[in-house]
């Protein structure tokens, strides 16, 4: 099915006979294996809306990020929580949408500074499993108004509706951007060094730990970004602050420091593996504690000051069980199917929340045609 | 204002129900005598007054769970209460309720600079977050006007904002984790001190639900590192339609103030007759405030400058000092005080896209001539949210009324230009009657699925947020 807008998208859903497998761009099959028919929301696509004065969007839910970068980026503006591009992680081609980006809440390293993709979704419309459009939220920054059905469907990766239209809060572009270099720290010391430069007030942008680049040095990344004098100010403010933790090096080239982050972003270092690849949100400090805890071999790397684990493991590792209970959770985003349908790809949540979550997907879906069991 | 006409079988057993609840709480905690009740009979939406069945004040989330359980088993409505500083009658009790008060759970249980959060109980005030931490240089970003007063539980409630938002978000974006008592006395934890939800965002759905979804009882929250120094601008125009053209400017020229507050001539001739501030009589006045180094403020000032005086301002103000930035400050901080020594006010809350700023002044303008009321407009303008304070007489007859037809009338215009009813406030009993202005009932009903979910029996805090003729059903079951 193609619905080429909202209309032709809720008649899809209403006349369904059976289970729909949801799809944006299709470069992100994260989840549980689904079968189902291919609903396609590709169709809905173009910008409605996009009032920069007011760093605000409106874009249908099938519409190419790359089209929604361009229109900001001819205002100097931009998509400030980053979204990753997932393509070069797993292995898939295609175009990302902005409905993909919000049905998975993808966000990059910046998330620890301006927030997730779900902070910056002011409202949205989509279609519930009766076929019934439903809006919520909308296009201004602060709105209280009713229920924030807009923070639950933002990675709820279609199992509680299919998206046909997003708003977005949008953020200037910046000038300039730096990253600070250390080398040689253990991954204890990488992250305390990131939460010292992250309770600095130099506002940094970004805190990543790569302990196996590709020369074999653990490298620790701070970023900044702003006007240039203050970038300068405040790159020299951190390279003091983190004296004598190991050597420290700067980079201020525009382009190789975009480049950089967008490789941290994309979780490159993982790209050419043939491990399994899961995701741990995490207390930045119990990082370190938690990757000893991880198989031998196991591939780590960090972003997000240590909040975010990178982990490649052997295939069919169940890196939950290796690690036991841990406060976080963890997520299985790239495995073959069979390891997919035997593990669960979402943290398994406790008894009381599960039977709320799946108490929610009945109500907006009875019946559970969308991409059903996806998240569990 | 139309409530729920108490349920008779819950009055008749008020011995029983104080007599369980005196059974799982200290004796003091439970509130039941007639002269007792009554200081729990309205928040700050004071128009609405109605003693509860029964106020209780638990010490602990044990002892929270233990209240709900035995109203869930006797089917008694509990509308849960921060500070009571509420707006839009969030915590307005009904005759058969138990008002649920988290005051006496007020202590900080973990600060954790490392990881840049806190984890407090929800009684706590908002300020007294900033307070615990400020020592160490780092303050809690949302910023309510009632800070001093209001509580953290209260703030998720109602999902709070504040001047700052603009840069720091509101209450949803500094919220990390919540330990919460549903209305059966199930005790859940969701979110920590990590980031992201690991399946549904039920976090986000909480944040803002009035409490309809359970009793948040603690909340972890993110702290920041205070930046090195802060400054405001003030600059005077001849019109609301200059100010904001040059709002949009300086939010499209790349710069992002912390606060941009903006208030027309009305409010400005009444704080400056109150609190001699020194501002310009002006037909409209922006405080732009930025943030960082010495240097980088310049360097933020210089561009914002430039911009004002493209647009010719009549008054320009660069702070240079600390007395300076609170001197331009005090008038926007007097605000409400001034119009309540002239006046008694209703405050509104509703939320424009920027962009429709001058239309919708200028409407207020005209409906402010045919109701015969004034009304004074101060907001935070880079965000669009704004708080049009309609003047009125409450010991007139017919006034209050008179000033609650012409609020609707606002709020619905805000809804017509692409806003909402309430950008920081809450819908509360306040704005309940209006949802569907904004909201079909489709919208309408994919909202009470959550509270179906998180609430089967509908007891908690059950006439608010949604008209009470679309919940009728819901809650007579």
């Amino acid at each position: 099915m193609n619905p080429s807008n909202e209309v032709e998208l809720s008649e899809a859903i209403a006349s369904a006979k059976g289970p729909l497998s949801i799809r944006g761009g299709g470069t992100r099959p994260i989840g549980s294996p689904v079968t189902g028919d291919l609903l396609s929301v590709a169709g809905l696509s173009g910008i409605e809306l996009y009032e920069p004065g007011a760093l605000t969007i409106v874009v249908r839910a099938g519409t190419a990020l790359a089209e929604v970068e361009k229109a900001l980026a001819a205002e100097n503006q931009r998509l400030a929580f980053e979204p990753m591009d997932h393509r070069g992680l797993l292995g898939t081609s295609g175009t990302p949408t902005i409905g993909g980006v919000v049905a998975a809440n993808v966000s990059g390293p910046r998330r620890i500074q301006v927030g997730a993709a779900r902070d910056h979704l002011l409202g949205v419309r989509f279609v519930d499993g009766r076929g019934s459009v439903i809006k919520n939220g909308g296009r201004v920054m602060k709105n209280v108004t009713g229920y924030d059905l807009v923070k639950l469907m933002a990675g709820s990766f279609g199992t509680l509706g299919v998206l046909s239209e997003v708003s977005l809060k949008v953020l200037p572009k910046t000038d300039a951007i730096a990253s600070l270099m250390i080398y040689g720290l253990s991954d204890d010391g990488a992250v305390a060094a990131m939460s010292k430069a992250l309770g600095s007030p130099f506002e940094v942008s970004g805190a990543a730990h790569v302990n196996e680049s590709a020369d074999g040095v653990a490298v620790t990344f701070i970023r900044v970004e702003g006007f240039e004098a203050s970038v300068a100010y405040r790159l020299a403010q951190l390279t003091d602050l983190l004296a004598g933790r190991g050597e420290i090096v700067t980079l201020t080239d525009h382009d190789k420091v975009a480049a950089q982050w967008r490789d941290i972003r994309d979780a490159k270092s993982h790209h050419a593996s043939g491990d399994d690849i899961w995701r741990l949100s995490v207390k930045p400090s119990d990082a370190p504690a938690i990757a000893a805890r991880m198989p031998r071999g196991t591939r780590v790397t960090y972003d997000w000051a240590g909040g975010l684990i990178w982990a490649g493991t052997d295939s069919g590792t169940d890196l939950r069980a290796a690690i036991g209970p841990f406060n976080g959770h963890a997520t299985l985003i790239r495995a073959d199917e069979a390891t997919r349908a035997a593990l669960p790809v979402f943290h398994p949540e406790p008894a009381p929340l599960a039977a709320i979550s799946h108490g929610l997907r009945a109500k907006f879906d009875p019946r559970g045609i969308l991409n059903p069991g996806l998240m569990g | 204002m139309q409530m729920p006409v108490p349920d008779a079988a819950v009055l008749s057993k008020k011995a029983r129900i104080v007599e369980l609840l005196q059974s799982v709480l200290p004796k003091e905690a439970v509130i039941h005598e007639p002269e007792e009740t009554r200081a729990y009979e309205c928040d700050a939406l004071t128009a609405y007054k109605c003693p509860p069945l029964a106020a209780v004040l638990p010490g602990s989330t044990e002892q929270v769970a233990a209240v709900l359980r035995i109203c869930h088993e006797e089917g008694v409505p509990v509308v849960p209460r921060g500070s009571g500083t509420s707006l839009a009658g969030g915590a307005l009790p009904t005759a058969d309720c138990i008002i649920l008060g988290v005051a006496r759970l007020n202590a900080v249980l973990e600060t954790d600079y490392d990881n840049r959060f806190i984890r407090v109980q929800t009684g706590r005030t908002n300020l007294s977050v900033t307070g615990a931490v400020e020592e160490h240089e780092f303050f809690y970003a949302p910023d309510p006007s009632s800070q001093l007063a209001c509580a953290i539980a209260g703030n998720i409630g109602m999902n709070s904002g504040g001047a700052h938002c603009l840069k720091y978000g509101v209450t949803t974006n500094n919220l990390m984790g919540v330990t919460m008592v549903l209305m059966d006395g199930t005790i859940v934890e969701i979110g920590g001190a990590h980031l992201d939800a690991g399946g549904l965002d039920l976090l986000g759905v909480v944040c803002g639900s009035e409490g309809q979804l359970g009793v948040v009882t603690e909340a972890t929250l993110r702290i920041l590192r205070k930046p090195e120094g802060a400054r405001p601008v003030l600059m005077g125009f001849d019109s609301n339609e200059v100010a904001g053209a040059c709002v949009s400017d300086i939010i499209k020229a790349g710069v992002l103030p912390v606060a941009i507050e903006f208030m027309d001539r009305p409010c400005i001739e009444a704080s400056e007759a109150f609190a001699h501030a020194g501002y310009p009589i002006c037909e409209a006045l922006l405080i732009v405030e930025v943030e960082g180094s010495p240097a980088e403020i310049d360097e933020q000032l210089g561009v914002i400058l430039q911009i004002a005086r493209s647009h010719n301002p009549v008054e320009l103000r660069e702070s240079k000092s600390a007395e300076e930035s609170a001197k331009i400050w005090l008038g926007r901080k007097s605000a409400f005080g001034a119009m309540g020594q002239i006046n008694d006010y209703m405050c509104l809350d509703g939320t424009i896209p920027v962009s429709s700023l001058p239309l919708v002044l200028r409407r207020i303008g005209e409906m402010s001539k045919q109701y015969g009321l004034d009304v004074a407009n101060v907001f935070h303008a880079g965000d669009g949210n704004m708080h049009p304070l309609i003047l009125f007489d409450a010991n007139k007859p017919g006034d209050l009324e008179l000033c609650e037809a012409f609020g609707a009338d606002i709020l619905k215009l805000c809804v017509e230009v692409g806003g909402c009813l309430t950008g920081e406030h809450g819908v509360g009993v306040e704005k309940r009657d209006l949802m569907l202005n904004q909201f079909t009932a489709d919208d309408l009903e994919a909202q009470l699925w959550v509270k179906d979910v998180f609430d089967p029996a509908w007891l908690l805090n059950p006439a608010k947020v949604f008209p009470l003729s679309v919940t009728q059903t819901r809650r007579a079951a």
